[in-house]
């Protein structure tokens, strides 16, 4: 009855039942809507932000293809996090998914274009046909690479560890070399072997990266926050007590795989439009691990982290540009330096979340006065 | 009774699609206290027996559990109890003989059935989702009640927001048999060891099992956390009438709660009856002490 009389005078604030059972008494949350509102606002005000600075000229074009690279790499650590971080496995060929997803999208928008009446001038050129049908390929992109997952997948989990490893890092090089072959040996014109595939329309630009961006990590999350997700992260902690606490591990791990696939290929889509140019020597060993690196060293199992490290390390390379002699030493050095001091990244399995923050400051529930408060009990 | 049934109800799932029970007649229909009589058994295992190579590890083991039992398995360190708890949750194949659970075979299931058709256990190394927290943990046993599917979860469709909050209140409500609710947020890895004892058994419980197995719940407990240990198994037997089949060093625990007592010894049983007759049984006390008066 209370809660009722609190929700009426306060609509966008809850007092949860349980908590208070748990005798925290009139703690005030954000309801759900309010959270997903001001998280909606922030990303929107992102995206503005960015469009008209780049449309006013404060960010050259170098620095936003920069950019974009940056959200197709969001989307590669965050993806390949699931695999990693939330189900616990070492897969080393995320970059063979890139591809896959890579060349269909490439392929996908190339072929549908004349279909939807747009050249590649066009397509550069924006409209509502254009999102359709960029949205298309992305989706296409993704469904191939998922498809090639799960492919994988289902052999592939039966093993762990170094062995998964192994047999992931072969598949990526089993797709690099059919995407190297394939033209020459079944005689048509599709991947253009090692040329690669010229001529892809540059559908990628800054908005639609960081849409695609946003709705991954948004997408990503709301499957690690149900029962989908905490099987996938029992798998990890402990798979023995999962499989006995009930949750099919084989179902688990392939679908954990397959969404990691998904989203890799759905990044790939994005990469292809960005560099105008599919070439199977872009999709070797080095950028898988590449893309892990930037998962370990965020932090395996933390979603920011994967954002932060992957912003982090595809911007370095472009700023250290000028010392490009050095450059791939420093990396080197800062990956020993986080892997000897922080060996579970620099966020371990952190998460931030920004309601927990209003919601802290809305109790006045800082952390200094938990830790003063307990200071106070161990002197008294 | 009708008291008892709609307790039931409120845990349980609803049935599942099964096929016709295969009824195999009870050859010795031991370990079954007079409460339980005449009922059909939840639990029954028939010559179950298993060899690694050339090793029989459990040979001929015989049991059939009352719906509302409690049993104790105990043994000396390497007789087999824990293996039989993995023949039971068909962790390892048996070969030979069979497991019935309410008088369904589990020849075949993988431990994931088996749970499902009504098993659940605890470990005797503690295996909890410990970077997860322990209300988390909780919700994980339930997976298999949750029916929400993945694109109602991922787009946060209205059904998932009544599941969730559906399964949170029967999470902090199972979570309040062991006054564990102040704890929900808390990481299961940062719990002190009894409480983890508890979460699992919490966890086990969310799986809405017919037979509970605990491998030595009272391991590394003081005795005051034992006596509590006892009369919440006691508790749990009675608020959620399930059977509960036990392994335990700690034979305060075995001797104060258990019905029926088997004595396990080299993967055999050797002695099976009320905790009284085996406290005073000479097979026991051989195999735990040695062969009286040889010299």
């Amino acid at each position: 009855m209370e809660e009722d009389m609190n929700a009426e005078k306060k609509p966008y604030i809850t007092t949860s039942a349980a908590r208070r059972d748990r005798g925290e008494h009139g703690r005030k949350t954000l309801s759900m809507p309010v959270r997903y509102a001001i998280n909606g606002v922030l990303v929107l005000l992102f995206l503005v932000l960015g469009e008209l600075m780049i449309d006013g000229g404060v960010i050259s074009r170098y620095q936003s293809t920069v950019i974009e690279q940056v959200g197709v790499y969001i989307i590669m650590a965050v993806s390949l996090n699931i695999a990693t971080g939330y189900l616990g496995q070492l897969p080393l060929g995320h970059a063979g998914f890139m591809s896959v997803g890579g060349y269909s999208c490439a392929l996908f928008i190339m072929k549908m274009a004349p279909v939807f009446g747009l050249t590649s001038r066009t397509i550069s050129a924006g409209g509502p046909e254009v999102v359709l049908l960029v949205a298309l390929g992305l989706l296409f992109g993704g469904a191939c690479s998922a498809l090639a997952g799960l492919v994988i997948g289902i052999p592939a989990l039966r093993l762990k560890g170094d062995y998964l490893a192994i047999i992931t890092l072969g598949f990526a090089e089993i797709i690099r070399v059919v995407m190297l072959n394939i033209d020459g040996v079944l005689g048509f014109e599709l991947t253009g072997g090692a040329k690669g595939l010229t001529g892809i329309p540059g559908y990628t630009n800054f908005l639609n990266t960081f849409v695609v961006v946003a709705i991954a990590l948004f997408l990503i999350h709301t499957m690690m926050k149900s029962r989908h997700g905490r099987a996938i992260l029992a798998i990890r902690d402990n798979e023995i007590a999962a499989e006995a606490s009930g949750v099919n591990t084989t179902y688990y791990k392939t679908m954990a795989f397959v969404v990691s696939a998904f989203w890799a290929g759905v990044a790939g889509g994005l990469y292809a439009g960005c560099i105008g140019v599919m070439a199977p020597s872009k999709f070797g060993f080095m950028k898988s691990i590449e893309i892990l690196v930037m998962v370990v060293l965020g932090g395996m199992g933390s979603m920011l982290g994967s954002v932060l490290s992957a912003t982090v390390l595809t911007i370095l390379p472009e700023a250290l540009r000028a010392f490009s002699d050095y450059r791939m030493v420093v990396y080197a050095i800062v990956l020993i330096l986080v892997m000897i001091f922080r060996p579970q990244g620099l966020l371990g399995t952190y998460d931030f979340s920004l309601s927990r923050v209003i919601e802290r400051v809305m109790n006045h529930d800082y952390p200094w006065k938990k830790r003063a408060a307990k200071e106070v009990q161990e002197n008294a | 009774m009708p008291n008892e049934t709609s307790k039931r109800a409120d845990v349980a799932p609803e049935p599942e699609k099964r096929r016709r029970p295969v009824l195999v007649q009870v050859e010795e229909p031991n370990l079954v206290t007079e409460r339980d009589m005449g009922k059909m058994p939840v639990l029954q295992a028939q010559h179950l027996g298993i060899d690694f190579g050339g090793l029989t590890a459990v040979d001929d083991f015989n049991i059939a559990m009352g719906p509302t039992e409690i049993a104790g398995l105990i043994g000396p360190n390497g007789a087999g109890k824990t293996t039989i708890f993995n023949l039971l949750t068909n962790v390892y194949q048996p070969t030979r003989g069979t497991v019935l659970i309410d008088g369904y075979d589990t020849a075949g299931k993988s431990v994931v059935q088996v749970n499902k058709m009504g098993i659940a256990r605890t470990f005797q190394n503690i295996r909890l989702f410990s970077q997860m927290t322990v209300e988390e943990n909780v919700l994980v046993g339930f997976t298999n009640s949750m029916s929400s599917h993945l694109v109602t979860d991922i787009f946060r469709l209205p059904g998932h927001w009544r599941q969730e909050a559906e399964f949170h209140e029967k999470a902090q409500e199972l979570l309040g048999i062991f006054d564990m609710q102040g704890l929900s947020d808390e990481r299961a890895g940062n719990l002190p060891y009894g409480a983890q004892r508890r979460l699992e058994i919490l966890r086990a419980l969310a799986t809405h099992p017919k037979v509970l197995l605990l491998d030595e719940p009272a391991a590394g407990m003081n005795p005051n956390e034992t006596e509590e240990l006892m009369d919440n198994i006691r508790k749990i037997r009675d608020d959620l009438h399930i059977a509960i089949l036990l392994i335990e060093h700690d034979m305060s625990l075995v001797m104060g709660i258990c019905e029926v007592v088997g004595v396990l010894d080299y993967g055999k049983i050797i002695a099976k009856g009320s905790p009284e007759d085996i406290q005073n049984d000479p097979r026991v006390i051989e195999a735990y002490l040695g062969k009286q008066g040889v010299k």
